[in-house]
């Protein structure tokens, strides 16, 4: 056991593993970018329909039965079914899957947890910033979006995370990513390149965690703190 | 779908699906109920140590942010491509789930309740079988679908370490990609873990109304 860490230790020691397309720079930022990307549109894709839906409290039955059925999808099965149909639209293999797929597993618990966090804002809030004759553009993101903005972040967080790791399942239909060092571990039976493979990917998914838990503190109204941490997600 | 599809090769393999269906299944039951033993023992120490809640989130929340392909991809070398490596990963993901909904299940229990039964002279074993856990009974049911759900998902990607239940389609499916039987089998694997997932999902709710039967009579009113 000890001899093996010695040889991960090494892994990470040795210089070629830090030049190149196959190099930990490249494969960390190919992880960072598809992330980035993909949590940020989902982001604009989920959250406005979700706030609008909330304030009108319209689809309650449909996002609790969809919070469901999405938990339900396995992300392993999306990577891999999102091949044939960017294959089939010409986007070929490699980015375009993978990117497509954590959209299509980021949208659902942004919008749902979003929708649950503005419509569970006090109504009797609501109704007195209706009394001071706010418009309900302004009443939405005046009052009901910061009030949920602790549940909104949390749900962006939990995102963020489930796309790191969802991200690493990415290798399986070409993409580059950290996920490349398990996957092509896997293939030559290298424990070496598996293990310092999950080493990174686990870096970056606690990192990610970590990151934007201060960027909620930072971001959500003092007298708020703490109301997010019920935030519903899924283990990828 | 026609044409990506082979209804074809779904009527030939129905056994084979079967087969991976219930290899599925398999995987996910000893999961969740390995992870549900250690998570009673985990809460049963939460409740008599209170300091302990914080440290025993924070471990489980760093198991369960750990993407399921380096979890897995950590044990590996350990224990090999094995069943054991599998489920260890399976196992750790349902930990904060339950342990934090037994912990919420068991506090939720009222206080006057627990007073009566002190005063009904219940022992503290009586009082946790006959009183605690039958009244944290749906929050703790309410950790399990989830805990259920998810290991039924996360099931899938232990094709990558050889075995996989349902995810062997989608893997095998990859490897024949872009032909309509490699699609097929994607399409099978994937859409038969949602079923499970909502049959298995269902079974739940069903067991909690039959072991709660006091909240079902409180519906109809």
């Amino acid at each position: 056991m000890i001899e093996f860490l010695g040889e991960v230790v090494a892994w990470f020691a040795d210089p070629a593993h830090w030049t190149g397309v196959n190099g930990i720079p490249n494969r960390l930022w190919e992880h960072t970018q598809i992330t980035v990307l993909a949590t940020s549109l989902a982001v604009l894709v989920a959250i406005p329909p979700a706030v609008v839906l909330g304030h009108r409290k319209r689809g309650g039955t449909f996002v609790v039965g969809a919070v469901n059925i999405f938990r339900a999808v396995p992300s392993f099965g999306i990577v891999v079914l999102a091949l044939p149909i960017t294959v089939a639209l010409g986007l070929g293999f490699g980015f375009w899957p993978t990117f497509l797929a954590l959209l299509f597993l980021a949208i659902p618990p942004m919008f749902t947890n979003t929708y649950t966090g503005v419509a569970g804002v006090d109504s009797d809030v609501v109704e007195a910033a209706r009394g001071m004759g706010m418009t309900e553009r302004q009443i939405m993101t005046g009052v009901e979006v910061p009030a949920a903005s602790p549940i909104i972040l949390a749900a962006v967080r939990v995102a963020a995370v489930q796309v790191v790791a969802t991200a690493t399942l990415g290798a399986v239909v070409a993409w580059g990513g950290l996920g490349r060092y398990i996957i092509d571990g896997f293939a030559i039976q290298d424990g070496v390149l598996v293990f310092a493979g999950a080493l990174l990917v686990a870096g970056l998914a606690l990192v990610t965690e970590v990151g934007m838990s201060y960027l909620e503190r930072a971001i959500v109204p003092d007298s708020l703190q703490t109301a997010g941490n019920e935030v519903a997600g899924i283990a990828v | 779908m026609i044409g990506f599809f082979s209804w074809t090769w779904v009527f030939d393999h129905l056994d084979d699906i079967w087969n991976r269906t219930v290899e599925h299944l398999l995987l996910t039951v000893i999961a969740v109920t390995v992870g549900l033993f250690i998570s009673f023992v985990l809460a049963a120490y939460v409740l008599r140590t209170r300091r302990a809640y914080g440290p025993v989130t924070l471990a489980t929340g760093i198991l369960y942010s750990i993407p399921s392909l380096a979890l897995f991809a950590f044990l590996v070398p350990v224990t090999g491509l094995s069943i054991l490596t599998a489920e260890i990963g399976l196992v750790s993901y349902t930990l904060l789930i339950l342990v934090r909904n037994i912990v919420a299940g068991i506090d939720g229990v009222p206080g006057p309740v627990l007073e009566a039964a002190a005063g009904m002279g219940y022992t503290r074993r009586q009082m946790f079988f006959g009183v605690q856990l039958p009244l944290a009974l749906p929050v703790i049911i309410a950790g399990l679908r989830i805990a259920a759900v998810t290991t039924i998902g996360l099931v899938t990607v232990t094709a990558l370490i050889g075995l996989g239940g349902l995810g062997f389609f989608i893997l095998r499916g990859l490897s024949l990609f872009v032909s309509p039987v490699g699609t097929t089998q994607i399409i099978v694997g994937t859409v038969m873990s949602v079923f499970l997932a909502l049959a298995v999902d269902f079974a739940l709710v069903g067991a909690q109304r039959l072991l709660t039967p006091w909240a079902r009579s409180k519906e109809a009113v």
